[in-house]
């Protein structure tokens, strides 16, 4: 791989210099892990308690506000809040990126893609760890219900832990170039992503978008509730997301077969990729135009 | 006696002007050096800034100014045209007095700014000792910190393997491999810094005159290590507005004032003209010093006077 990239030679300030920094990138991710679980077990320990009290809570809350309920509602919340955290969680981080570097940048050439790269992928792995949460949780209903809830299909959740790496990276480069330019977009990115939180079903599901839909077409009214559902499944990369990884560890462990609404169909994934290469391909053109100019604004 | 050794020695100094009119020193390069045989290249480099009156980082106040009409941009140019062909093996001062570009251009060769117009070529590694150990987090071990920072300046992991021996054997930190960054001293930090930054033997090297790296004797091993490097050809670009300095480690010079390139050339001659010139503002400073010193006294005389005048009366 070295070889191939010292053959291509890439030019400066191009998306291929993170591979020509690629111990660089191999450093700053181990750095932040590091740093986080170093010197106290509890360090991990916290990033798997933490998931779990906040699926006892809410699992809790809503199971009195939506009693039509789910079933293993705590894994379907589980799987969910694991997806829709991490590129929360990665995209955040990748906001402050540049601006957390600016000393660093002022004084040695360093690619500026590694450092949004970087912690996206720190966070990443972080979450691959928050999983753990989710081995618990199953194993103890396993246990409950004397019937084994893993199964191979679990293995599936990498692919939408792909598109969602890769969605990651565009968005986050695009608000670390942002956040360069213009302070508080961080305030506007808060709101945006408690917008999107309500608008991804993490602790509810679409089944009761459909119900209420039917019930408008019954009484002859327009099924607004159902175009509402279709269009967080085609225009919502977070639920794209969080509906295959629930496919694929919450869906296998179901008694009564997939309900319709959390069937994971081909368009899914077309549709998970495409928003994922959309946004990295925007990412990316975009900070390299604009990374020249970040100096004189750090 | 060769007119160069002249204006050395003699006592008196020609004016830039004539230097310039006999060729001795020039603005830009000689045209006839080759690309090849130079290691950097700086050629009509312009690099500009926006001097805002109010720095505009914020969403807010950029539609508040964007309405009301006040997204000025207020140009400054750091460096106006400037030329400079360095050759492999040569050592070049940089001098010029506080805001006359000299960080500039050197922030331009190491590719942290980008020219706003013209280009810069250099062939080869650069190794900077301006800010040592930028790329040091605190929070981190030595051992941690070696790597991380021989990865920022570009060094593969397995060299930095093959040289780790040698790195903590310079910087004399051995019994601290293992503790944090953050309990060493600013001079350990530099040791640190300076023993990564130079294991190296870069095609350029980058110094600033401000260069302190611990004690005495540490910063004898460095001089020492930095005029190894040099023996063995690496080009030396140096920044400083102390002329002993500059005089003692380099042979060429350029001289930059608000941007412009004055003078360069031989370092004697580029040297002794820079000396001549900040005598002459300082001895300018001087004289308006003991103006205003001769004034305030006679409005104070006068003042003493009438006072005086008004008891009588």
């Amino acid at each position: 791989m070295k070889k191939l990239i010292d053959r291509i030679n890439p030019e400066e300030g191009s998306f291929l210099e993170v591979f020509k920094f690629w111990d660089l990138l191999v450093q700053l991710v181990t750095r932040d892990i590091k740093l986080k679980y170093r010197r106290s077990f509890l360090g991990y320990l916290w990033s798997i308690l933490n998931p779990l009290m906040i699926m006892i809570i809410m699992t809790v809350v809503f199971s009195f506000l939506f009693s039509d309920g789910v079933e293993y509602f705590p894994l379907y919340l589980l799987a969910g809040r694991t997806m829709f955290e991490f590129i929360a969680g990665a995209t955040d981080k990748a906001l402050w990126s540049i601006t957390d570097n600016a000393g660093l940048l002022k004084k040695t050439y360093v690619s500026k893609f590694m450092f949004t790269i970087a912690k996206i992928t720190s966070t990443m792995i972080d979450f691959l760890f928050s999983l753990g949460a989710m081995v618990i949780v199953m194993l103890v209903y396993s246990i409950i219900n004397h019937r084994i809830l893993f199964s191979f299909m679990n293995l599936g959740f990498l692919i939408p832990f792909v598109e969602a790496y890769i969605f990651s990276v565009g968005a986050g480069l695009i608000l670390a170039e942002l956040h360069v330019f213009f302070r508080d977009i961080r305030y506007i990115y808060n709101a945006g992503m408690t917008a999107i939180m309500y608008a991804s079903a993490m602790f509810y599901s679409l089944d009761m978008f459909y119900k209420n839909g039917e019930a408008q077409i019954a009484a002859g009214a327009t099924p607004y509730a159902i175009y509402l559902a279709k269009f967080i499944e085609h225009f919502n990369p977070f639920y794209i997301y969080m509906k295959q990884i629930r496919y694929f560890l919450w869906a296998p462990t179901l008694s009564t077969g997939v309900p319709y609404w959390a069937q994971v169909h081909v368009i899914d994934f077309v549709l998970g990729f495409f928003y994922a290469f959309l946004m990295l391909a925007i990412g990316i053109s975009t900070f390299k135009k604009s990374q020249d100019k970040f100096i004189l604004y750090i | 006696m060769s007119e160069n050794e002249k204006y050395v020695n003699g006592s008196e100094l020609p004016s830039v002007e004539e230097l310039l009119e006999q060729g001795l020193v020039t603005i830009n390069p000689d045209e006839n050096i080759k690309d090849e045989d130079c290691a950097v290249i700086v050629n009509d480099v312009t690099v500009r800034f926006n001097k805002a009156t109010e720095h505009i980082d914020n969403l807010k106040e950029y539609f508040v100014k964007l309405i009301k009409r006040e997204l000025m941009f207020q140009e400054f140019l750091a460096l106006k045209n400037v030329n400079l062909k360095i050759k492999k093996g040569e050592a070049w001062g940089i001098i010029g007095t506080n805001g006359s570009g000299k960080s500039t251009l050197l922030k331009v060769i190491s590719r942290i700014l980008k020219p706003y117009k013209g280009s810069v070529k250099v062939n080869g590694t650069i190794a900077s000792l301006i800010e040592l150990g930028a790329g040091i987090d605190p929070r981190l071990t030595a051992r941690e910190n070696i790597y991380l920072n021989g990865c920022i300046l570009g060094y593969s992991k397995e060299f930095i393997d093959e040289k780790f021996d040698e790195i903590v054997e310079f910087s004399e930190l051995r019994d601290f491999l293992d503790s944090p960054v953050q309990n060493f001293s600013s001079g350990m930090q530099s040791r640190l810094g300076f023993s990564v930054a130079t294991v190296v033997q870069p095609d350029i090297l980058i110094v600033d005159e401000v260069l302190s790296v611990g004690d005495v004797l540490f910063s004898k091993k460095c001089m020492n290590k930095m005029n190894e490097m040099l023996n063995n050809g690496t080009t030396l670009l140096f920044v400083s507005h102390s002329i002993d300095q500059v005089k003692s480690m380099c042979d060429k010079a350029i001289w930059l004032d608000h941007g412009n390139v004055v003078m360069q050339g031989d370092i004697d001659l580029v040297a002794n003209e820079y000396d001549q010139k900040i005598a002459a503002i300082k001895e300018r400073q001087r004289q308006e010093d003991a103006d205003r010193e001769r004034e305030l006294k006679a409005v104070e005389k006068r003042l003493a006077e009438e006072k005086k005048k008004r008891r009588i009366s």
